[in-house]
């Protein structure tokens, strides 16, 4: 019998390797497949059990973590949510994440593995379970001034709209203002309540949750013909600006028997000067067509236009310039319209561009990442976009956007004892353009003695509500890009 | 192979008590527990619960009793049976009490520590007042009366959860397959001691396979059927998965005929087929088991199974901590049937497998008892307790774990379950009676010991010392039974058998 009895010890022997292989296969082996599956809440449970980490404006936090004591634990809150959500935008349990808290979610949720001390050690996260290769959350640093933001907000006064401010040299968005804004805070947790708050934000007019500085396009109007300039002045098709270009008022589209008139008076044989200065339609049109689609299509190109992967960090809708069009509409389309659209921000880079001779900076929204401690994780860095103009362009066309702050329709932006320049606009949109046209500014403003300009600034107000020949980019839009750089060149001055 | 009921018995090695040993095994144990449930407080509201001390000082009294019951009762006990089941039984008070936290309206903890005590009570009962082991001998048919009983009442009380194992009386319910499990292998061993070699050596020559008499295997056989055909009945799938596994073991370690097993595995292929083909509740378990993830992909989301796995995968190698894993996320059974799961996300693949390797300590000093006694009955009696401890553990083990399919069971000791804890303590005590028995020194128990012989003077309970008869009127008996182990019975030649000196 012992015989027996130790064969049946061996078959419960067996048993056990079976038991012991059968966990490492699951527990080990398998595991990371069993915890990537899409119905394990686990990732979802580990990322909310502690507190997310925050963005930044100059330092201090606008957002926060509230400990709700419910299974998805911590719920997002902003200090100042309509201000700041088209930058930040939300972080909801029910509703997930976007803009940077969607960009920078793997510092801001832990998750990323640039947030290990030591890449080793770290690798290995808090042992065990989901919480592998999480670490303390990580802070973002954006590259936002509290200052022109808020001015931008009050500027735009609720009123349908969006305003970007960049720093030409750099990049940096100062600025990004969506109006009129939501509270993302309204959004985060789970249940009735971010549910009604998300139904009520979609079916609202004004469509709070739709950032208008980076997801809207919009014909950009008068504002394109800057763009139109620099490809005509970097062509050669103009040498002199101030010479007559011999451009008849009202100028016949080519090929077609359309005739395209003017909004400002005098625009016959206009010199370039001029046409920007008051505006004049006729001149810029025909100088899109001397220049030629080639070469338009690769200026806009330059500046941004038709490049659908831009981000910073998160997507920016694609601003357009056809590619293939006819001469007319190529004159149509070199006075931004026709089917040329733009986003606030492609405006606010044309203006940096000029800004900044004729280089365009990318874009970017975060300064730096750090761990929990404040150890930089990532450092962000001026990265050239793209030349759109030879620097002596960029003089002559920042010349003549300054005649348009002091002598032109841009007048409402001048601002005492800085160099202004600017560019108004109105854009007609809608069918037969019965719509309310569209009120552009896009500028730039040197502190004097500065080297350079310290801001440049792209505001477009929707709903602009006044008679049709008061609506113009000198009127509804200047005043919040005034607004804007006076707080840009007051943080200069103040900064020394 | 032939059967070999005639092995001499293993020479006597003196051992000392190890009473001291198993003292300080306990007190580790206690600590153990009392350090888990401080875990669970750490890391669920950052301080140690205001309770440890309770906690610590229930479970301690726990293992006082248990420990005094064994100093007094079985001296000479294999010292690691009592502090492995205190420590099993303190973890899984602290797993329960870990989900409770979870559960905020419905704690088990309280009920369970209530039953523990209930358990470690009938232990010092049983290792007090049970003398000798050899008494249960006698009571081989009213155990299995007793056995058939309690499996068939269930019937007739509602299904829960698809298996009808339980008997409601007022708030309190039990499973009496619970303690069917321990009455059977009573009888089963005590059957098989005393007609073994009758079913080794008798009944017809087919060819060359020589079949059992009928007589002899048929109420052995009878009972296993009723008892397996019940708990199908009852969709009890584990405990008749169990009981088969049982019985097959125990008739080979009696008869020593390989032809058993190869019977037994195509039965039980046969019977597993069938049932599962025709039963909706088992086919639906097979299928769970083959596809976890069936029903998430059905977008219905994860099942019991899965999530079971999902536990098990976020643990890792060194788990989560103790309070600090989702395993909440099982559902209804996640203090029962599932604390595995729990172990093994919040103790990892590390602490799982300690709590494996204690269960194969546990079964190993059960096989070990088996092996250094003397009498048939001891023998198989530990042989089917450690087996059916091992049974038990891979088949719930091997459920939660997508091993084999799933079946409804306790774990032993960690579970939640009142019926499954009292067992267990009660088959630990038989285990320390019995490995108190192989190890004591001489007065040599005869195979028939007299009243005088009780192997400690000491005051038992009840009627003590009335001595178990051999050979007594077990019908079906085919051979009678020897008197002296040491004697082949009936013409078979004893067969040299490798002896182990222990």
């Amino acid at each position: 019998m012992t015989t027996y009895i130790r064969r049946a010890a061996a078959l419960c022997l067996l048993l056990l390797v079976a038991l012991l292989a059968n966990t490492a296969r699951v527990q080990v082996l398998e595991a990371d497949r069993l915890l990537g599956n899409p119905a394990n809440r686990r990732p979802v449970l580990a990322r909310y059990a502690e507190p997310r980490g925050d963005i930044l404006v100059e330092g201090r936090p606008v957002t926060g973590s509230q400990d709700t004591g419910q299974t998805l634990r911590y719920e997002r809150t902003y200090s100042d949510g309509p201000l700041y959500a088209p930058v930040t935008g939300h972080a909801s349990q029910t509703y997930g994440t976007t803009l940077v808290e969607d960009a920078e979610d793997g510092i801001l949720s832990g998750t990323s593995p640039h947030l290990a001390g030591l890449p080793l050690i770290g690798g290995l996260g808090r042992p065990g379970g989901p919480g592998r290769g999480r670490h303390p959350a990580g802070h973002v640093a954006t590259t936002i001034r509290a200052g022109l933001q808020r001015a931008a907000y009050e500027g735009l006064a609720g009123r349908r709209g969006a305003v970007v401010a960049l720093e030409p040299s750099t990049g940096r968005v100062l600025a990004l203002v969506s109006s009129p804004s939501y509270d993302p805070a309204l959004l985060s947790g789970t249940g009735a309540e971010p549910a009604a708050a998300w139904a009520r934000l979609n079916a609202a007019p004004g469509r709070p949750m739709l950032n208008r500085a980076l997801h809207e396009t919009y014909p950009p109007g008068s504002t394109f013909k800057i763009v139109t300039a620099a490809a005509a002045l970097d062509a050669g098709v103009v040498t002199d600006v101030y010479a007559p270009s011999g451009t008849p008022d009202p100028y016949p589209l080519p090929g077609t028997r359309t005739l395209l008139p003017n909004e400002a008076r005098g625009c016959d044989d206009a010199s370039l000067a001029y046409a920007v200065r008051w505006s004049c339609n006729t001149v810029l049109a025909r100088l899109g067509v001397e220049v030629g689609l080639t070469r338009m299509v690769a200026a806009a190109r330059s500046f941004g236009f038709n490049d659908a992967d831009l981000r910073v960090p998160s997507r920016v809708a694609r601003s357009n310039f056809d590619a293939d069009m006819s001469p007319d509409r190529l004159a149509l389309s070199a006075i931004g319209q026709y089917d040329t659209r733009a986003t606030p921000l492609q405006m606010a880079m044309v203006a940096a561009a000029v800004a900044d001779g004729g280089e365009v900076a990318r874009p970017y929204l975060v300064e730096t990442t750090t761990t929990a401690d404040g150890g930089v994780v990532g450092r962000a860095h001026r990265e050239t976009y793209a030349r759109a103009m030879s620097p002596g362009t960029a003089r002559t066309l920042g010349a003549l956007m300054v005649d348009v702050v002091e002598r032109g329709s841009g007048s409402n932006a001048a601002i005492e004892g800085a160099e202004v320049g600017g560019k108004t606009g109105t854009a007609q949109h809608g069918v037969g353009n019965q719509g309310t046209p569209y009120a552009w500014f896009i500028g730039w403003a040197r502190a004097a003695g500065a080297p350079r300009p310290a801001v440049a600034v792209a505001v477009v107000v929707e709903d602009a509500a006044a008679r049709r020949e008061e609506i113009s980019g000198g009127g509804s839009a200047a005043p919040i890009a005034r607004a804007v750089m006076e707080s840009a060149l007051a943080a200069e001055g103040g900064r020394g | 192979m032939t059967a070999a009921t005639t092995d001499a018995p293993p020479p006597r090695v003196r051992l000392p008590r190890r009473r001291g040993v198993e003292f300080s095994l306990l007190v580790c144990a206690v600590l153990c527990s009392m350090l888990g449930y401080a875990a669970v407080g750490l890391a669920r509201s950052g301080a140690v619960p205001h309770d440890v001390a309770g906690y610590g000082a229930g479970l301690s009294l726990l293992a006082l009793t248990g420990h005094l019951a064994v100093r007094f009762g079985a001296p000479y006990a294999d010292p690691l049976l009592l502090p492995i089941a205190v420590l099993l039984n303190g973890l899984g008070l602290v797993l329960i009490y870990r989900l409770d936290l979870e559960t905020p309206a419905d704690r088990a903890a309280p009920t369970q520590l209530v039953w523990s005590a209930l358990g470690v009570a009938l232990f010092a009962l049983v290792v007090v007042c049970l003398r000798d082991h050899r008494l249960l001998q006698r009571y081989a048919y009213l155990s299995v009366a007793a056995a058939l009983a309690l499996l068939t009442v269930p019937i007739f009380f509602p299904a829960v959860n698809g298996a009808r194992i339980w008997i409601r009386v007022g708030g309190l319910s039990f499973q009496p397959g619970e303690f069917a499990k321990l009455l059977l292998a009573v009888f089963f061993a005590a059957y098989l001691a005393a007609n073994g070699t009758a079913l080794a050596h008798t009944g017809r020559r087919l060819w060359r396979v020589r079949l059992p008499a009928g007589r002899v295997l048929g109420p052995v056989l009878a009972v296993w059927l009723i008892s397996v055909g019940v708990l199908v009945l009852e969709r009890d799938l584990g405990t008749s998965l169990l009981f088969f596994g049982l019985f097959v073991i125990l008739l080979y370690v009696a008869t020593g005929r390989t032809g058993w097993i190869a019977v037994g595995l195509l039965l039980a292929s046969v019977g597993a087929f069938t049932v599962g083909a025709l039963e909706p509740h088992v086919h639906g378990r097979v299928e769970d088991w083959l596809h976890p993830f069936a029903s998430i992909e059905a977008g219905r989301g994860p099942g019991q199974l899965a999530q079971s796995l999902f536990a098990f995968a976020a643990g890792g190698m060194f788990g989560t901590g103790l309070g600090q894993g989702h395993s909440a996320l099982i559902g209804f059974a996640a203090k029962s049937d599932f604390i595995l799961a729990t172990a093994g996300e919040e103790l990892g693949h590390a602490g799982l497998t300690a709590i494996f390797l204690l269960y194969a300590l546990l079964v190993a000093r059960g096989f070990r008892s088996g092996l250094a006694l003397r009498d048939p009955f001891g023998r198989l009696l530990a042989t089917g307790l450690a087996s059916i401890l091992a049974l038990q553990v891979f088949v719930i083990a091997g459920g939660v774990t997508g091993l084999i399919p799933l079946t409804g069971m306790a774990m032993p000791f960690l579970a939640q379950g009142g019926s499954s804890v009292v067992t267990n303590w009660v088959m630990v005590a038989l285990l320390v009676r019995m490995s108190d028995s192989a190890r004591a020194p001489a007065p040599e128990p005869g195979p028939a010991p007299d009243a005088g012989s009780a192997p400690e003077p000491g005051p038992g309970c009840g009627p003590g010392g009335d001595p178990p008869h051999d050979g007594g009127p077990l019908p079906g008996g085919a051979a009678p039974r020897a008197t002296a182990p040491a004697r082949p019975p009936g013409p078979a030649p004893a067969a040299p058998t490798r002896e182990g000196a222990r």
